[in-house]
């Protein structure tokens, strides 16, 4: 195919397109540097509120919680939800289809229908509002996105390999360890990635299952939005969008540089 | 692997309590009354042809979906098909940089717009530099549709980007050696063939602005409120969790329903290709 050139339009579009996603992240960066506490006027340039942020004890408790939220949920997910890959994949049609229905429906249903139904099973269970109930909440979400990342390493796994293992001598969890988790592991790891993000980036299912005194980021950033966000949340945002943005820049570059190798060894990547 | 699917019986208890249990109880309660018995009145209350301040917020907000969505695909078709065209390299450039705002938290993404929108907000303080008329968006029906679009964006280019990238291309020279010109291919070959992608951008856009409340919280003030705005309403301050579950019942259904249409319309198409 002739190789179309980009013609000025398409980069006057593209730059207009990007001006739209990144000018609420600009000001937000912003305004982290500003003097002045109002979100109107620049006060001139300063960097007192990254200083208050690591003494403002909400916001580094609303962090502390998000952060171990995510991870202890998206690990218990991937545990439940991989295994619970391996038993839907190799069972029989009917359980296998009621099974994948059932896990699309916290992905179909409204994020709010989500949290509210699982507000009403707390309540009706008798558990307190608080850390546990968002810890089994945010597991609930996680493991539907990793069931659907494993599921397609088990499909493109040869049928025979598990039963080699077993003719060959090694014991079913053996043969689960070295032979099935192995292949499946790129799947697993994409499954706990995608599971963390959506825990850090969740806040509908966060607000209903919550309690006084647990708060996510998500959820006090949403409280303080009615009275004013406080500017060491810029700052804080500030930092994890740099954090993030240098780890996704290494990651990249380093799985560019993988590509680079496989199609050196002549593996073509189908990537 | 006889005994395999026992792995998946951790799960299949986690899901009958957390996934299954906690609709179901949803439905019971949108049909009890405070008393405790079966009731309908939490549906009267909505399909109340009488007084349709509930059916006209689930208008409003459907309203304010459909739009943010058909804006979102006019916006984002043209920015799919660029990103298709570049260079491998660049084009990973480019996509990496549309996902990347997505990991600033979005409620913050939205209150920044606050900051722009307002009456002596940036874009005003600009566009009066320039001698140009102020724009009083803020708090009405098009702040929310501007921040569904800013939010959902992202979810109707990838889709369909992904669509046109895996699009034989051997179809497109095929039509250009028949003699079709250019907009007769783009029309007749290339755009039919990403439908499967713009389907699924509609879905991942109209779904969650349907249901959405921040933004409108945000954006939108008191007046413009959404169906989930009500729902939150009724949970978190008014405590009638009757009323708020058939809500949540009806939203559930609409949702679900239209899925099903996206899908069938879907396989529909799947079946067109094949027959090509």
């Amino acid at each position: 195919m002739k190789k179309q050139r980009i013609g000025t339009w398409s980069v006057i579009y593209s730059a207009l397109i990007f001006a739209f996603l990144y000018a609420p992240i600009v000001v937000l960066i912003i305004f982290s540097f500003n003097e002045s506490k109002s979100r109107g006027s620049w006060g001139g340039f300063s960097l007192k509120w990254y200083e208050s942020l690591f003494r403002n004890s909400d916001i580094m408790d609303a962090l502390y919680t998000t952060l171990s939220v995510a991870f202890i949920a998206s690990l218990v997910a991937v545990v439940i939800g991989t295994a619970a890959a391996i038993g839907i994949y190799y069972s029989r049609k009917r359980f296998k289809s009621l099974m994948t229905n059932i896990t699309y429906l916290p992905m179909l249903n409204p994020d709010i229908v989500t949290g509210i139904s699982l507000l009403i099973l707390f309540l009706f269970l008798g558990i307190n509002l608080g850390y546990t109930s968002l810890l089994l909440a945010h597991i609930t979400f996680d493991i539907p996105y990793v069931i659907l990342s494993v599921m397609p390493k088990l499909n493109q796994l040869d049928k025979n390999l598990y039963e080699a293992a077993l003719d060959l001598g090694a014991t079913p969890l053996e043969a689960f360890f070295k032979v099935i988790l192995p292949e499946i592991s790129p799947g697993v790891f994409t499954g706990f990635i995608l599971a963390f993000t959506m825990s850090i980036d969740d806040f509908v299912i966060s607000f209903f299952t919550t309690g006084p005194g647990t708060s996510t980021l998500s959820v006090t950033i949403y409280s303080m939005a009615r009275k004013g966000i406080k500017p060491e949340i810029n700052a804080l945002s500030t930092i994890m969008f740099v954090v993030i943005l240098i780890l996704l820049v290494v990651v990249n570059i380093r799985s560019a540089k993988d590509v680079k190798k496989d199609s050196h060894r002549g593996g073509g990547s189908f990537l | 692997m006889k005994k395999a699917y026992l792995t998946a019986l951790p799960y299949a208890v986690y899901a009958c309590i957390f996934i299954v249990a906690p609709l179901i109880l949803i439905v019971v309660y949108s049909f009890t009354s405070s008393g405790g018995e079966f009731t309908l009145e939490h549906f009267q209350r909505f399909f109340n042809f009488d007084n349709p301040a509930y059916m006209l917020v689930l208008w409003r907000s459907v309203r304010t979906a459909f739009v943010s969505t058909v804006i979102c695909l006019l916006i984002g078709y043209p920015m799919a098909y660029i990103l298709s065209k570049i260079s491998a390299r660049l084009r990973s450039i480019l996509a990496f940089l549309f996902v990347l705002p997505m990991w600033m938290n979005f409620l913050l993404r939205t209150y920044a717009w606050m900051t722009l929108l307002e009456k002596t907000g940036i874009i005003n303080t600009l566009l009066g530099a320039m001698g140009l008329p102020a724009l009083n968006i803020m708090y009405t029906e098009w702040a929310v549709v501007l921040g569904n679009v800013y939010n959902f964006l992202p979810f109707m280019i990838l889709p369909i980007y992904t669509s046109l990238t895996k699009m034989d291309q051997s179809l497109i020279e095929a039509a250009q050696d028949l003699g079709a010109n250019r907009r007769g291919v783009f029309f007749k070959v290339t755009f039919p063939l990403s439908l499967p992608g713009v389907i699924s951008g509609i879905s991942m856009t109209f779904m969650p602005a349907v249901t959405t409340f921040i933004i409108s919280r945000l954006l939108g003030g008191g007046q413009n409120a959404l169906i989930g705005d009500i729902i939150e309403n009724q949970f978190k301050v008014v405590g009638d969790w009757g009323f708020g579950s058939a809500l949540s019942v009806i939203l559930m259904v609409l949702i679900l329903l239209s899925m099903n249409i996206m899908r069938r319309y879907e396989a529909e198409n799947a079946e067109g290709g094949v027959l090509l």
